[in-house]
């Protein structure tokens, strides 16, 4: 081969992946880098925004305990969605998987249905069932006795983790769901041939195996919790502001453009070193079973 | 007194009967295969005796004892499953160990019987190796090891060697014909494989359908198959459609050009079925032409156009010349060598 040759096959790659390498770049990185660097500009009430670099949006960020606050509720929140999701995700994926064919599709696509309505038409019809202390969800808690008085739901955590937990759903049962698909179906069979029982079974045998599946969904569920902003945004309101919607309220509401600006970054950075974290963590403890 | 005994079990799907009419006793100590064709129920009534599925008709007892009302899990039968089933999160020490654990074996005991059944099956110093960084080989051992290892009272295995390459598998047929003899698990194989059902079994049950086809020792089903499924499924056989006369004294079996008195009771249309290594060539019998002949080192295999269709015929490589491909021979057998039944006219 010459060396023209070998020059041009060393070129063909790059050149295949430029058309998807470009839209990335214009579309990612490049607006993300924007946002980064409108982050150190000045802003003022009557000025607008200044061009210039000074940390005075990451040293009002880091002081004022107002976005302490604002942070803690995001995580909070994201993680005890994560906590239900995974809670009542792993077993509804592991009942779906024994379920027999018809069934199954029926009820996948019912959990999966979720995903082709708006993330808004959902979160709306929970506040339709929420509102206030006579909402259908408090009327019937009450009635069936789990409960003596309402619940307040909305413009509170508790709301916000319901609807969110709701809405992250599918993404938890198809993680667990993947993962049990990687099971030997006659392992339960071998389990219970050497004397386990079902409760044996399930924590001594699925369990460890699908946890890779429950920690990747967990990851999934919680990044996308972290940065929701439509249903912290009506069920929350303004009361009840997280991460995402406090940058929202910054870029359109203040017009503190570079302020909104520090908060985003501040939130994907922070989401970047726990999605990383966990997700090297994971594949460290799991080594074994993701083989 | 049978040790485990399936009396007239029988299993339906809906309106599907995968077994019927299962009966077998089966003695202490004693290796028997299930085998046949698959879809032939074998697998059914493994996971009948194993307790994965219950029988809809019928009894399998234990000792007396009906096994059936016993949950799968006190069984104590040990099973070692086509895909090994092995617990990938776990070491094979730990794999071995579960059963034992489950019996509440105390710790120091469980070690000690542990590291006796991995070295059993050949796999002292593999306890801490996980089942996916073993090899195929390695991993059916420490399901055996794993079953074996919870002393059960029935040894179930579900071709638990259709997953291993040919000479691998030929060598854990020996070492489990071995582990068997020497721990004298009664053992119950399934496969449908005959070479390793002849090669492992006292007694194979060759099955068809979801009906028992023949109950024998490995040379009774070979030599005397009782039906022609029997006999096509266990080795190569040649079926010569031949005539009986009783019109004449005595009474011909005639073949083509070929003619020998007829046994006793048939009349009319038959088959006539050899095995191909009980043919020879000599001066009189079933014209035949030789079409190809191979030679597979210790023998030849020829096949032959006869007058009655093709014939395959095994000659041992006994170092004498042999006939050449477009010879006409003349094929041979003893009468005792040749099995006779009655044929539909179609």
């Amino acid at each position: 081969m010459s060396a023209g040759a070998e020059e041009r096959e060393a070129r063909t790659p790059w050149a295949l992946t430029a058309p998807a390498l470009l839209l990335f770049v214009g579309v990612l990185l490049i607006p993300l880098a924007m946002t980064v660097m409108l982050s150190f500009h000045d802003w003022g009430q009557y000025k607008g925004i200044e061009p210039v670099f000074i940390l005075k949006n990451w040293h009002e960020v880091a002081t004022d305990p107002y976005f302490a606050e604002m942070f803690w509720r995001t995580f909070r929140i994201a993680i005890l969605t994560t906590l239900l999701t995974a809670l009542l995700g792993a077993p509804e994926a592991y009942i779906l998987n024994r379920m027999s064919g018809r069934w199954k599709s029926f009820f996948l696509l019912i959990i999966l249905g979720p995903l082709l309505i708006s993330v808004v038409a959902r979160t709306l019809g929970w506040a339709l069932l929420f509102g206030g202390n006579n909402g259908l969800v408090n009327k019937l808690l009450m009635s069936v006795g789990l409960i003596h008085a309402p619940i307040p739901f909305m413009f509170t955590e508790t709301g916000m983790v319901v609807a969110l937990a709701h809405v992250m759903m599918p993404f938890m049962v198809l993680s667990v769901w993947a993962a049990l698909q990687r099971l030997d179906p006659q392992i339960e069979n071998a389990a219970m041939s050497l004397g386990a029982g079902p409760a044996t079974i399930i924590r001594r045998i699925i369990m460890p195996q699908i946890m890779p599946g429950v920690l990747s969904g967990a990851i999934i569920v919680f990044s996308l919790s972290a940065s929701a902003f439509a249903t912290p945004a009506i069920i929350g309101g303004r009361r009840l502001k997280v991460a995402a919607t406090l940058a929202y309220d910054e870029f359109l509401n203040t017009l503190n453009w570079p302020l909104g600006a520090a908060v985003a970054t501040l939130l994907l950075v922070a989401l970047v070193f726990i999605v990383v974290g966990s997700n090297a963590l994971i594949e460290r403890r799991y080594a074994e079973v993701f083989r | 007194m049978a040790y485990l005994e399936l009396d007239r079990v029988a299993k339906q799907f809906g309106a599907q009967t995968v077994v019927d009419d299962f009966s077998l006793s089966v003695g202490k100590g004693e290796f028997i295969s299930f085998l046949g064709p698959s879809g032939c129920g074998k697998t059914t009534t493994l996971q009948m005796i194993a307790g994965f599925l219950d029988p809809t008709r019928g009894a399998i007892r234990l000792e007396g004892k009906d096994l059936t009302a016993i949950h799968p899990a006190k069984r104590g039968l040990g099973i070692v499953f086509q895909s090994y089933a092995l617990f990938p999160h776990m070491t094979a020490a730990e794999n071995v160990a579960f059963g034992l654990e489950m019996r509440n074996v105390p710790r120091s005991e469980r070690a000690e019987r542990v590291r006796a059944a991995l070295a059993m099956v050949g796999l002292a110093g593999y306890e801490d190796r996980h089942p996916r960084r073993m090899s195929g080989g390695q991993q059916q051992r420490v399901a055996l090891a794993r079953a074996l290892v919870i002393k059960p009272s029935v040894l179930l295995l579900d071709e638990p060697l259709s997953n291993l390459d040919a000479k691998l598998r030929e060598e854990m047929q020996i070492e489990l014909r071995q582990i068997q003899r020497t721990i004298g698990t009664t053992t119950i194989l399934v496969t449908h494989d005959q070479n390793e059902a002849m090669s492992l079994s006292d007694r194979i049950v060759v099955m068809s359908q979801g009906r028992i086809e023949q109950i024998g020792s490995p040379q009774e089903t070979y030599e005397k198959p009782a039906s022609a499924f029997v006999s096509q499924f266990l080795g190569r056989t040649n079926d010569f459609a031949a005539a009986i006369d009783r019109s004449v004294a005595p009474a011909q079996l005639m073949a083509g050009s070929w003619s020998t008195p007829a046994p006793a009771g048939l009349n009319g249309p038959v088959t006539v079925s050899i095995r191909p290594e009980r043919i020879g060539f000599g001066d009189a019998g079933l014209g035949a032409k030789i079409v190809t002949r191979i030679f597979q080192g210790n023998h030849w295999l020829f096949q032959c156009e006869s007058e009655c269709g093709v014939a395959i015929v095994i000659r041992q490589n006994d170092g004498k010349a042999q006939p050449v491909e477009g010879e006409a021979v003349r094929l041979t057998w003893r009468p005792e060598d040749m099995s006779v039944r009655a044929r539909a006219i179609a």
